[in-house]
Formats: C-alpha cells, structure tokens, sequence
C-alpha cells in the first residue's frame, strides 16, 4: 500500500492511485515510519534531515515551519533538534521519526512496529502521540503490529492477514469472541477457609486452581457462572480482603485465532 | 531539483569533515606516484624509443591521476549505498517522492568531489614543484587545457555513472562482493590506472579506444600534456559524451527493473 513492492497479483487503490504504479505521486500524500529502520540521515542533526525532507517534498517554508512548530510541541522535540540522530535513544528517534514521516501533512500515516523495541513510558507516549495526531490531523492511520497493547490502545478496525490473504476484518470486540470464556479470580480473605477440594462441589463452573492459607486462585467458567454470582457465593463463605479478576490475556486470544487459521 | 541540490551540500560539507582520512589518501598518493615515476624511469631509461610518449607527458599523466584520483577512480564507492540495499532501508528510498537514480547520483557526485577538493591541492602543489621531467608540465597550451577540462568534466560525470551500474547490481544480487571484486579488477586496468593505455599494445588500443573505459580516464590526461593535440580531441571528447549518455539510460532502466522487483527482507 506504500508503494514500496510491487504485487504478484491483484488491486490496490489508495487516494484513487494504484501505489506502485504511480509511486512518486503516491508517496506524496503518504507518510512511512518503520520501526526498525531510521529515515533520519544518521550523521546530521534531525533539523537538518528535517530541512532536506523539506526540499525533498517541496514544501513552502510557511508550510514548512509552521508544521515543524506543530510537530515540536506535539512530540516534545525542543531539545532533540540540534542532536545527529546517531546520538539518539530509541524512544527519542522513534519521535524524531514520527515527526519526519509527517512533516509534509500526509493524509495517511503507515506505522510499521512503531513501539517495536521501546520502554514501557515511551511505549505509552508513542500512543498517546498516534492518537491525537489522528484526532487532531485527521490523519488515517494503518498499523502494524504484534503488539497487543498497541492494537487495545488505538484501534477501531482490525484487519488480519495471513498467508497472501484477509483471514478477519472487524473490530476489537469482533476478534475477541476467540477469547475463551474462562476468567481467573484471586481472591485474598480471612474468617475462613476456601482451600476445600479440587473436585469443587461447592458451586458449579467455579474451579479452584491453587490456594494457601488466606489466598485462593479459582476460575470462573462465565458460560455457566457470572463472575458477579461467584463473587458473591464466595463473600457468604469468607471475609473478602481483595479480589482481582482477570481474562485470557490478548496474547491468548491471539494465539488461538492463529491456531484458528493455522497461520 | 532543489532536493538535489541540497542534498549533494549536505553530502559535500559531511565529506569535507574527514580531514584526517584525506592527509592519509594525500601521503598515499604521493608514495603511488613517486613509485610510479621511478618504475617508469627505469625502463625509460633502457629503451626511451619504445615509450608511446615523452618522459614529462608521462610524468604529468601520472601526477594528475594521482591527484585527481578521487574524481576518477573507478573503484570509489559510498557504503551507505550498499548497506541500505542489503539491510532493507532501500525501502525508504522508495517512500520517498524522489528518482532514487539521480538521488544515488547526485550523493556520489558529492563524495568524489569533496575528497578530490581536500586531496588535489596539496600533491598538485608538490608535483608541480618537483624538477622536470618527473613533476607536472604545464599545460601544452591553453586549448589543450581547456580540452582537458571539458574531458575531465565528462570523464568524471561517465565514472560516477560507470559506479552507479554496480550498486545496481547489487540490487539484483544483494551481496557486492563479488561485483565489485571482479568489476574494480578489470575495470583499474582497462581505463589506464595501472599503466597508460598508450603502453598498451597496439592490436588491444585498437578495440579498447571504443569502450567506455578508454573515455573513463586516460583522455584528460593525454589532452594536457598535448600527448593528444588539441586538433583530435573532438571525435574522443563526443565519444565520452556518448558512453555518459549511454550508461545513464541503460543504468535507469537497469536501476527500475530491479526496484519493481524487489523484495525487502527482514520485516
């Protein structure tokens, strides 16, 4: 869809040009970031990649500033300007590269792995940055990534590919009907004892996983029990101290649509 | 066009900061061409009828080429080309609303520049210091040295479009090595940068004058030292003009095949 490969075979039309035929007027109007490799020119500061990205684009210097200006307080880039890019962390080039790819105002932003070997503080700044550059640019995002938290944190639609093919297009809520129905409940309690047996006749779909003296692990089968009924059948037999509840995590729910669809 | 020019600056002022390299490439230069002079002093000396031109024509032939070595020198590369090519960063060349030809061009134009900038002054300086016949004439006449700048124009412009067939190769093969290796070898020797072509034998001149690779650096030479008078030179010069327009269209087309193509590896 950038424009970068030619396909074997079949359509693409993106802002009613076909990517790779029209590749120099396409990628006017689109911007790339690619997690793992730098667009900055790696022995100069990031203004100046900036000024040649500028002239590559032929952007008017108004445009131009007025865009670095947007772009700088939006990312947090004061500081980072003068530096040669090869002097940067990683977070800190990941906003330098985000900037670039959207200096020329793209009206579709390709991020490949953006949050792709990142600390967790810069993980969720990278995001928040995505998200109010949709909101406040307009700007089309396409994503891609293996990162569950990525996709829970910024997607509306999901499209998942394998093997040359379109395997699911849906929202979030739509792919999560692949997560099983199981969710784990930790409960911490005193005034009594929930280490009874694992055959578990005290409630069906309530299965107790481990549990020491005041700390029981269960899980709750949400087909035949809600999470609010064993709750409260467990609260009549104990003093409930703390309780968390968790579902199969997204990476589960990954794993079995793969297993789904053998990809 | 203005992205070309600019980046040909930034590429040109980032060249012109390896001062340390350059003192080394000058010291280089200098052990290359007062070797080449005394090897060439010696067999001159044994048989000075069998040389193809005077003994101070060759001096200067030698001391030019030294100096200029960065301009013409068939086996000059910038890595970074052949790294994105390999590691997959071609792919932002591609994102990029640029003809990524000239792009390659026009940063290799810059890195020959800038290190012949740092480079010449110095050994020119010295040779021409140097007592005749081992240093460097002067010019055979202004003509001759108008010819030989016009030649030297063209000889580097069809130089830098001769290097751009080989990272195209690497597009298709990934690896330059072994391009390169064979490349750099045949080509040194044909356009004159072991010995001058005029030493060569005559059966092999005949057929090698029609290449590209007699035009690539021997004629500038031979154009300042009178060695080809001024009268000759516009067959040769519109023959270096011709293999210029010839590699650049073969190269472009070469260069978009191979992008169509291409894969970028490593997700």
């Amino acid at each position: 869809m950038s424009g970068i490969l030619t396909p074997d075979s079949g359509k693409c039309q993106v802002n009613g040009l076909t990517p790779w035929e029209h590749r120099r007027r396409h990628v006017q109007s689109i911007g790339v970031v690619f997690g793992q490799r730098s667009q900055l020119w790696w022995d100069v500061p990031v203004a100046d990649s900036f000024l040649l990205l500028r002239d590559i684009y032929r952007l008017d210097n108004a445009t131009y500033r007025q865009s670095l200006e947007e772009l700088t307080s939006l990312l947090q880039l004061e500081e980072l300007l003068q530096t040669p890019a090869r002097q940067l962390s990683l977070g800190q080039r990941m906003r330098c590269e985000i900037a670039a790819s959207l200096l020329h105002r793209p009206e579709i932003l390709f991020l490949d792995e953006p949050t792709i070997g990142l600390d967790a503080v810069s993980k969720i700044a990278v995001r928040e940055y995505i998200k109010r550059i949709n909101k406040e640019r307009g700007t089309t995002v396409i994503l891609t990534t293996h990162d569950m938290q990525d996709i829970e944190a910024l997607t509306e639609r999901i499209i998942f590919i394998g093997k040359g093919r379109i395997l699911q297009d849906g929202s979030l809520s739509d792919l999560k009907k692949y997560c099983s129905p199981w969710k784990t409940l930790t409960v911490e309690y005193s005034g009594g004892d929930l280490a009874f047996d694992s055959e578990n006749a005290f409630l069906p779909g309530l299965a107790l996983q481990s549990a020491v003296p005041g700390r029981a692990v269960f899980s709750v089968d949400t087909k035949t029990l809600s999470v609010s009924q064993a709750v409260s059948a467990l609260s009549q037999k104990v003093e409930i101290t703390d309780l968390t509840v968790t579902g199969a995590s997204a990476e589960e729910m990954v794993a079995a649509l793969y297993k789904e669809y053998q990809v | 066009m203005k992205a070309y020019a600019a980046y040909f600056r930034i590429r040109f002022t980032a060249g012109l900061q390896y001062r340390a390299a350059a003192l080394a490439g000058v010291v280089t230069q200098f052990a290359w061409g007062f070797l080449s002079i005394l090897l060439f002093a010696a067999f001159y000396r044994t048989d000075p009828a069998s040389f193809p031109m005077g003994f101070s024509q060759l001096a200067s032939y030698l001391w030019l080429r030294q100096a200029f070595l960065a301009l013409f020198a068939s086996w000059i590369f910038d890595g970074e080309i052949f790294s994105l090519i390999q590691s997959g960063s071609l792919a932002y060349e591609l994102v990029r609303p640029l003809d990524v030809y000239a792009f390659w061009y026009v940063k290799n134009l810059a890195l020959r520049l800038s290190r012949a900038v740092l480079r010449s002054f110095p050994i020119l300086t010295v040779a021409a210091l140097l007592p005749a016949p081992y240093g460097l004439s002067l010019p055979a006449g202004w003509d001759s040295f108008g010819l030989f700048l016009s030649s030297a124009v063209l000889s580097f412009l069809l130089v830098t479009a001769y290097c751009m067939l080989i990272y195209i190769a690497t597009v298709y093969t990934l690896s330059p090595l072994g391009v390169r290796m064979v490349a750099v070898a045949v080509t040194d020797l044909l356009t004159g940068g072991i010995i001058p072509l005029p030493f060569f034998p005559d059966n092999v001149l005949a057929v090698l004058r029609f290449t590209p690779f007699a035009a690539m650096q021997d004629l500038p030479f031979r154009l300042y030292s009178g060695h080809v008078a001024a009268g000759e030179a516009a067959p040769a010069l519109a023959l270096q003009a011709f293999w210029l327009m010839a590699l650049v269209v073969l190269g472009r087309a070469w260069l978009n095949r191979g992008l169509r193509k291409a894969t970028i590896q490593g997700g």
